[in-house]
């Protein structure tokens, strides 16, 4: 839909309550922070007012290099994943009648309530060699004894996956509902098996929705902080972690304001990507 | 047999037919329109005769094999979907070579069939456009192409050109049908328009709350409609109550009508005369008198609405057989008996 223009400073002022909040709640803050970033620490203190460019200089060093490349392939690794299982999962649930469709959100939605916390712990229980799966797996004769699944890298990624599906499955919903069903049927006449026309028409015709998915999962994933912690070993641990262990435990704010702003441009380049591709693909 | 039989099929949904006990003979090479209105089960059974739907019972015969259990995708049929649905990532050619495609036919063979199709359909040096840049008519003539890549046995349609405008769709009927002529392709064609019927099919299908209501050739469906429906669906037509008198003779609103005869055994019957074969002349004789009371003068014909023994009766005529009548006049209104079609009561 195209509205007229505004046109004098009036029509811009139901803009000024957002406008604001945006400005008390983002960029304020986010100015101080790349402020910070810049200060100088003091040990017996908290830091000084300063620029120096320390904080970002020892960022790259080999061990916050590997954990930020580390970071990367995790979050990478979660969003392939969300989107490989939420994408099918999501296109066969807008084939059912409207009643499942609805008990399956509403319990997607309810995995949303839980926090990070419950989840962390929910699954450590579940890959612990006490009272874990495997358990489960001895009783009925797969295994020969129970075995802790965790601390490990695979713990670390089920967790997070599972964390971010109902997130991945709620934002595909919409566009999966809105996609022509004959589009498939289409391809049905014209000889793709059910199988081939998901893979050769669906997933095409809906690039774009899946390319913003696999972002925001991936965003979604590069803050997690507690799920490594909880189910991983220490070199599991996200560069989200190590920003936290500075600013709190280590109290160097400004060496932990550098790497959230590293973190937050990484975002922001990659919401520009994703423009970037929607502008490409609108052009043709 | 060679074509497509259609045998005793129903489909229900819980407990609603929606297409009820059909029976149908396509002989190979034959377009046929399913005709009827909204809702009566015609795109249900173009979707079961393609596979997109399952039979509650009954079976889809097509050249001597039962094809009733083979998934959709192994029936080499092509469709036009109502939506089109030309897939919008792909270019013109893309689409149109994607059965080749999937079937792993090589580069060269893809593009000589596209360039076969798009000349076809006439827009040759279209391949490489996007589909989301073309007018309603050039998506239409796409997809036309893409469902007969693969040369299929059986072209089914629904409703592929309820989205264009009037003239178009005029232009489009006329096309489709050459097209299919030239191909000799066994084709069906879901349609609520009975112009657009009545222009390309060899056999007219009227449906009805999901029967089979007159599978005829057009002019025979219009001339000899089976029912009150059939008559009244297909074009304009004057339903007029006729009655047997005492002596034996057939009257209409009255007045005897000579040489019409009932059948056997009724002696209340609906007659079905088209406006074309109502004659107005003057008021006495044997004609029903009755009064014009309006005249809708469209140019190229001219509509008379004469009110008789409390019945609106239509006529129609061209400007050189013209009534001179105008509103509130004094009519006679003939019938000549063998234009009129006794329907069941
Ligand atoms: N999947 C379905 N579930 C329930 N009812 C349906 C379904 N598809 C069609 N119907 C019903 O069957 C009837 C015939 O539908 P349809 O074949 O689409 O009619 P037409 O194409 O002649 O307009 C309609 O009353 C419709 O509501
Ligand atoms: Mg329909």
């Amino acid at each position: 839909m195209r509205r007229e223009a505004p046109r004098s400073l009036a029509d811009y002022t139901p803009l000024f309550f957002p406008g604001l909040m945006l400005v008390v709640f983002f960029v304020v803050p986010f100015s101080t922070m790349i402020a910070v970033s810049f200060f100088k620490r003091n040990p017996s203190g908290f830091y000084t007012p300063d620029f120096v460019i320390d904080n970002y200089a020892r960022f790259l060093s080999a061990f916050f290099g590997g954990v930020l490349g580390f970071s990367l392939m995790l979050a990478v690794l979660v969003a392939i994943g969300c989107v490989c299982i939420g994408f099918p999962f999501t296109y066969l649930l807008t084939r059912r009648s409207r009643r499942v469709q609805t008990l399956w959100l509403v319990g997607l939605l309810s995995v949303l309530s839980l926090s990070e916390v419950i989840i962390g712990f929910a699954w450590s229980t579940l890959f612990s060699r006490t009272a874990g799966i495997t358990n489960l797996l001895v009783t009925i004769g797969l295994m020969d004894k129970p075995v802790a699944l965790l601390p490990t890298f695979g713990a670390v990624l089920t967790g997070m996956v599972y964390q971010a599906l109902p997130y991945t499955v709620l934002v595909l919903y919409p566009a999966l509902v809105r996609l022509d069903p004959t589009l498939t049927e289409a391809a049905r006449t014209l000889g793709a098996s059910p199988v081939k026309a998901f893979f050769n028409v669906v997933a095409p015709a809906l690039r774009n929705t899946i390319v913003a998915t696999l972002i925001m999962v991936f965003v979604f994933a590069l803050g997690s902080y507690l799920l490594p912690q909880i189910l991983g070993r220490p070199q599991h641990w996200t560069l989200s972690v190590l920003i936290t262990d500075q600013a709190i435990y280590q109290s160097n704010m400004p060496f932990a304001a550098a790497m959230a702003v590293f973190l937050v441009l990484i975002s922001l380049a990659l919401v520009g990507m994703t423009l970037l591709v929607g502008r490409r693909e609108n052009a043709l | 047999m060679s074509g497509l039989n259609i045998n005793a099929v129903t489909k229900k949904f819980g407990n609603f037919a929606a297409v009820d006990n059909v029976q149908l003979n396509v002989p190979h090479g034959t377009f046929v329109c399913l005709l009827g209105p909204s809702g009566c089960g015609k795109t249900t059974l173009l979707r079961m005769i393609a596979g997109l739907e399952e039979p509650t019972s009954g079976a889809v015969v097509l050249d001597g094999e039962d094809i009733t259990p083979l998934p959709t995708h192994k029936r080499n049929l092509g469709m036009v979907f109502q939506s089109l649905a030309l897939f919008p990532h792909l270019s013109v050619g893309d689409n149109i070579a994607y059965a080749l495609r999937i079937r792993g036919a090589s580069k060269e063979e893809q593009k000589k069939r596209v360039d076969e199709l798009l000349t076809l359909i006439h827009l040759p040096g279209f391949a490489a456009r996007p589909v989301t840049q073309l007018s309603g008519g050039q998506r239409q003539r796409v997809a036309i192409a893409r469902a007969l890549a693969l040369s299929p046995k059986l072209f089914l349609l629904d409703e592929p050109l309820s989205a264009l405008d009037a003239k178009l769709r005029e232009a489009m009927q006329v096309e489709l049908r050459q097209l299919q002529q030239r191909l000799g392709i066994t084709t069906i064609v879901v349609t609520h328009d009975q112009r657009e019927a009545m222009t390309m099919a060899d056999l007219v299908v009227v449906m009805g709350h999901g029967r089979i209501l007159q599978a005829a050739p057009p002019i025979e469906i219009y001339r000899k409609p089976a029912d009150a429906f059939v008559a009244d669906f297909i074009g304009i037509t004057n339903l007029l109550p006729a009655e047997v008198d005492s002596a034996g003779r057939t009257t209409i609103l009255g007045t005897t009508i000579p040489g019409l005869a009932m059948p056997e055994g009724l002696t209340r019957a609906s007659v079905s005369i088209r406006p074309e074969d109502v004659h107005l002349g003057k008021p006495g004789g044997s004609a029903i008198t009755g009064s014009v009371s309006f005249v809708r003068d469209l140019g190229g014909t001219i509509e008379t609405f004469v009110e008789a023994a409390g019945t609106t009766i239509v006529a129609v005529a061209t400007p050189r057989e013209r009534p001179d009548v105008s509103v509130g006049a004094k009519v006679g209104i003939t019938l000549p008996p063998e234009s009129c079609v006794v329907l069941g009561s």
